[in-house]
């Protein structure tokens, strides 16, 4: 299995194969069925790099089940390279996972143009496993970059009544993030090429991430891969992009936009600003950590005051990624593991209140909460689902939002660089006012006296709205009671990348002017100490 | 460093051989306006220009990689010149494609504007392969002459009158500053010729007479580029020209134009200039037109001259390129050269094939376009790729251009020039996206009446426009073998790259 490498590859680019297939299909079932099916057998695929991957086996040196081809010619050291290690497995799934799930929620949902709908969700599909996949920079760059094309139109042509003041200011705002990116990575590799690959110009993970950059740089270059990351996040205060474009995107877009395309800017934090630029890192985190925090709070009050139910959920993300943000700059085991667990559930638990808010509102036709009111006499089942995910969203111990929040807060407190109480006390808030603004809104929206007849006579959920949101409420408690094999997976990768970081820091730091700092990727030798067995999905 | 030149007066047939591409144009040239005479407008003559100006492509593909010179070191052959050929001639071919479907309905289908083109695509080879500064000159002109007629062709309209005038005016100006450059070069140097020019300079030196010819030299390439401050005649021009001939105009002799540049750039001045004052009056300009046309380019409402400054903030990131004065800086640039023809081709293609009669050929509004992607998703996808294209986009060859000239800037330590790009990118990003927006989110009922008749797509103007997106597409994820290409004409193979400062 391990040296099936062709999978990962596969699994990228099948979903894009399936656009390209869309287009020469007739009607919409011929089209919804393909995507459905593409989508679907890249999950089924995508369980193979589960089965495939060993948690055991060091990636300190290259990836598993990974693909190296050379790409721009021998003067410029940049290839196709992909792979998966203990922190992007996760993230791989959860895309191939949201990815039939969204299909079958746009089904009924998406009124017009189904072909270039189901066709730029599923090459939106293949940006994102690739973004998760790349351990070339560039590739990287290239893919994070394709994202923007299809989310773009997604949210213009399909969206609400704002929808393209919506989508400009997406693409505006990533944009300014991602270039100011595309410089640094030029630099980078400049500098990178001249200290560890005999001065040819180089983008390959493993070259960047020995290499200690001179401390001065190292601002600059933490500076703009940082603001590029963050814009996407969002952290705030540059997430005022995100409610605009959560409101106004159809379902199937805010499901994957909060699902995965936002993990995209913590994923990017945890992979390349942290491990490049770990002083300047280590320095910027206290600060990192206030905005984080101020995050959690702003995101949860103006949560709180919302009258539209996609905005809610949308500032809640903000508060939640505000956690996300807060455990990736601790420099701690349990708090980057809690971070990228973290990822996760927002994905699984955030992705079905967008789901079943878009459920709601196809059979309603409006995103205000005042329109609704003691619907759950008349869709129990509808608010058996909502219940759980926001109860999910909330952290409740049980499900699997609590595990990674109690992990950061954990990890955070007794961190070297955000381990200040009383900011760690203040993003504990955090999860008291996710639970009161998320049970606010399910009060509102379904309990007390109906109100308007049309809510008496809502019907209910149907099986393909009650089959996609199955696997996600399991997860939700497999995850929560169970996390260990998860956990599992990621450790020792979080342990290397952290370890890393702080001998490169520390070399860095005593180096002398002019020294060229070169670090090899350290791997933890003990064993991994969860004991469990890793279940067979 | 100065190519050794080979001095042999028995080589003549042998310097007519090599370049039999460029007499090849010229001479097909000629037999146009001849065949014109006899059989006036005859359906052939479209034909006998394009297959012998793509004859002509294939002829230089041969010579790409033996490099040398001809007539005594008067024109260069082989490697970037070919390059550069090729670039131009497929500019070339396809604008003439868009221009007889485009001509045809406007009832302006002339036999002497194929004439025309073939004697300006010839201009623009000898500028492209220029070796002294006399060739240089005599190519910039064959190719304006031309261009300033074909600006002005349809005589009654007054904007093409007035895009002609102000064409010629301006362009008649930049040659005196052109002209008086060489004259001071000569003086200079002692020398016409590019690859003697810093070896004359050492003998003399007249450094000061050689800077200001160096200056009125740059004056006159920055203004056939149209880098600002001297871009004023361009959205004039552009927008007044026809559609077809304005993606002539803005590809075609651009290319050659700062092919010219680059091969002045890389063999005639000496390097020290070129990493000095040179590097910093480019890096400023370079800067400025992004930025000034991007800007500018936002606030446009008619489609054509949006594309016109557009195309003049092209023209500063192929600027940033050359600035880098290193190997691969000119390669990039010779990259974006291509890239920026088959986006800029294909953007005033499909520009033209919605200009479907004579009321909308007036009316290039963006408005008149809403929800044309339901209509002609054809066109409506390809625009999409040229737009993000144009933007800077992966996967297309823009983004591997753009990357290209910020990694030589950067390499060159010229980071701030870099990030001044970028930024202007992101101004860029709104008005390209604004297009998508007409083209895809609003529904053809935005549009005004006059513009919701059905209108056919001819199937040439479909083919090029199709090619050029894949070509983009094609370019854009696999570039490995044409940057290896461009970086290595400028002498700037595997090795140099690696030890460029």
């Amino acid at each position: 299995m391990a040296d099936f490498s062709g999978l990962l590859s596969l699994v990228i680019f099948l979903p894009a194969i399936g656009a390209l297939v869309l287009l020469a299909l007739p009607s919409a079932d011929a089209i919804r069925w393909t995507a459905l099916a593409t989508t679907a057998v890249t999950f089924v695929l995508s369980i193979g790099l589960w089965l495939g991957f060993d948690a055991g086996v060091s990636t300190a040196l290259q990836p598993q089940l990974a693909t190296r081809l050379p790409w721009f010619g021998p003067a410029i050291d940049i290839s196709y390279y992909v792979g998966v290690d203990g922190l992007n497995l996760l993230l791989l799934l959860l895309t191939t996972l949201l990815g039939p799930i969204v299909v079958l929620s746009s089904w009924t949902y998406i009124g017009k143009a189904h072909k270039g709908y189901y066709a730029l969700l599923l090459l939106l599909e293949t940006g994102v496993l690739g973004v998760f996949a790349s351990f070339d920079v560039f590739l990287f760059y290239i893919f994070f970059e394709l994202t923007l094309i299809p989310m773009v139109f997604i949210i213009g042509i399909w969206g609400g009544e704002d929808r393209i003041y919506a989508a400009i200011k997406f693409v505006i705002y990533t944009l300014v993030g991602s270039l100011l990116m595309l410089v640094g990575v030029l630099w980078l590799g400049f500098a990178a090429g001249d200290a560890v690959n005999g001065g040819v110009f180089t983008t390959d993970w493993y070259k960047l991430v020995q290499f200690g950059v001179p401390l001065g740089a190292q601002w600059g270059l933490f500076a703009v891969f940082g603001l590029a990351f963050m814009i996407k996040v969002p952290l705030f205060p540059l997430h005022t992009w995100l409610p605009d474009a959560h409101t106004q995107a159809p379902t199937g877009g805010s499901v994957v936009l909060a699902g995965v395309l936002l993990k995209m800017g913590t994923y990017g934090l945890l992979r390349f600003v942290v491990p490049f630029f770990p002083n300047a890192s280590a320095a910027a985190a206290p600060w990192i950590g206030v905005l984080a925090v101020v995050g959690i709070v702003y995101g949860a009050l103006v949560a709180f005051a919302q009258t539209d139910m996609k905005k809610l959920v949308a500032y809640s993300s903000v508060s939640h990624l505000g956690f996300v943000v807060l455990g990736l700059f601790a420099f701690d085991q349990v708090a980057v593991q809690g971070s990228l667990i973290q990822m996760v559930n927002h994905g699984i638990s955030t992705g079905a209140l967008f789901l079943i808010i878009g459920m709601l509102v196809e059979r309603r036709h409006t995103r205000a909460m005042a329109d609704y009111g003691g619907i759950a006499k008349s869709v129990p089942v509808l608010t058996f689902f909502m219940l759980f995910s926001v109860f999910a969203s909330a952290g409740l111990p049980g499900l699997n939002g609590f595990v990674g929040e109690f992990m950061i807060l954990i990890g955070s407190w007794r961190s070297a660089t955000v381990g200040n109480p009383i900011l760690v006390a203040v993003a504990t808030t955090g999860v008291i006012f996710a639970a009161v603004y998320l049970l606010w809104m399910v009060y509102r929206t379904f309990y007390g006296e109906i109100t308007d007849p049309e809510n008496a006579t809502m019907t209910d959920l149907n099986g393909r709205e009650i089959g996609l949101l199955l696997p996600l409420v399991a997860l939700m408690i497999l995850m929560g009671f169970w996390p260990t094999p998860f956990l599992q997976r990621s450790e020792r990768a979080v342990r290397s990348l952290i370890e890393t970081s702080e001998l490169k820091a520390a070399a860095v730091e005593s180096a002398g002017p002019g020294e060229v700092v070169v670090v090899p990727v350290a791997w933890p030798a003990d064993v991994a100490t969860a004991p469990a067995p890793a279940p067979q999905p | 460093m100065p190519d050794p030149i080979v001095v042999d007066y028995s080589s003549f047939p042998a310097d007519l051989a090599a370049t039999a591409p460029i007499l090849l144009v010229a001479g097909l040239g000629v037999l146009v306006v001849l065949l014109d005479a006899f059989r006036n407008d005859d359906a052939m003559i479209p034909w006998v220009s394009g297959v012998g100006m793509a004859v002509a492509a294939a002829m230089q593909a041969f010579w790409v990689f033996e490099p040398g010179t001809a007539f005594e070191g008067q024109v260069y052959v082989g490697g970037a010149a070919a390059v550069a050929n090729i670039v131009i001639l497929t500019g070339a071919v396809a604008s003439l494609a868009l221009t007889v479907p485009y001509l045809s309905r406007l009832g302006r289908n002339y036999g002497e504007v194929h004439a025309l083109i073939l004697f300006s695509t010839a201009g623009m080879m000898t500028l492209a392969s220029a070796g002294s500064l006399v060739t240089l000159f005599v190519g910039l002109e064959t190719m304006s002459v031309c261009l300033y007629v074909l600006a002005g062709l349809v005589r009654e309209e007054s904007t093409a009158n007035e895009s002609a005038l102000k064409y010629f005016l301006l362009g008649a100006f930049s040659t005196g500053f052109f002209l008086y450059g060489i004259a001071l070069l000569y003086g200079a140097t002692g020398t016409m010729q590019l690859a003697l020019l810093a070896e004359g300079l050492a003998l003399s030196g007249q450094t000061g007479l050689f800077l200001a010819g160096v200056g009125l030299l740059l004056v006159g390439f920055l203004f056939k580029v149209s880098a600002v401050p001297f871009h004023m005649w361009t959205p004039d021009v552009y927008q007044g020209a026809p559609t077809s001939l304005t993606a002539f105009m803005s590809t075609a002799s651009k290319v050659a134009t700062f092919a010219a540049l680059a091969v002045v750039l890389s063999r005639a001045l000496p390097l020290e200039l070129v990493q000095g004052e040179v590097q910093v009056t480019l890096a400023v300009v370079a800067a400025v037109t992004m930025v000034a046309g991007n800007v500018v380019a936002l606030v446009q409402t008619n489609l054509k001259r949006m594309l016109a400054y557009s195309s003049v903030a092209h023209a500063g990131y192929i600027l940033a390129g050359l600035a880098a004065g290193t190997a691969a800086g000119y390669g990039a640039a010779l990259f974006y050269l291509l890239a920026y023809t088959l986006m800029n081709v294909g953007a005033f293609g499909v520009m033209g094939a919605l200009e479907w009669d004579e009321e909308q050929g007036a009316d290039q509004s963006l408005d008149s376009l809403a929800g044309i992607g339901y209509r002609k998703p054809f066109l409506g996808v390809a625009m999409g790729v040229f737009m993000f294209a144009l933007t800077g986009f992966p996967p297309f060859a823009g983004f591997i251009g753009k990357y290209l000239v910020f990694s030589a800037a950067v390499r060159a330590d010229l980071t701030w020039l870099a990030v001044v790009g970028v930024l202007a990118s992101v101004v860029s990003g709104v008005y390209y996206l604004r297009v998508m927006v007409v083209m895809w989110m609003k529904s053809p009922e935005d549009a005004p009446a006059n513009a919701r008749q059905p209108f056919p797509v001819g199937r040439a103007t479909a083919a090029v426009v199709g090619l050029c997106a894949l070509g983009l597409l094609v370019l854009g994820v696999l570039p490995g073998g044409f940057i290896e290409l461009t970086a290595g004409v400028f002498g700037g193979g595997e090795a140099a790259l690696v030890a460029v400062p």
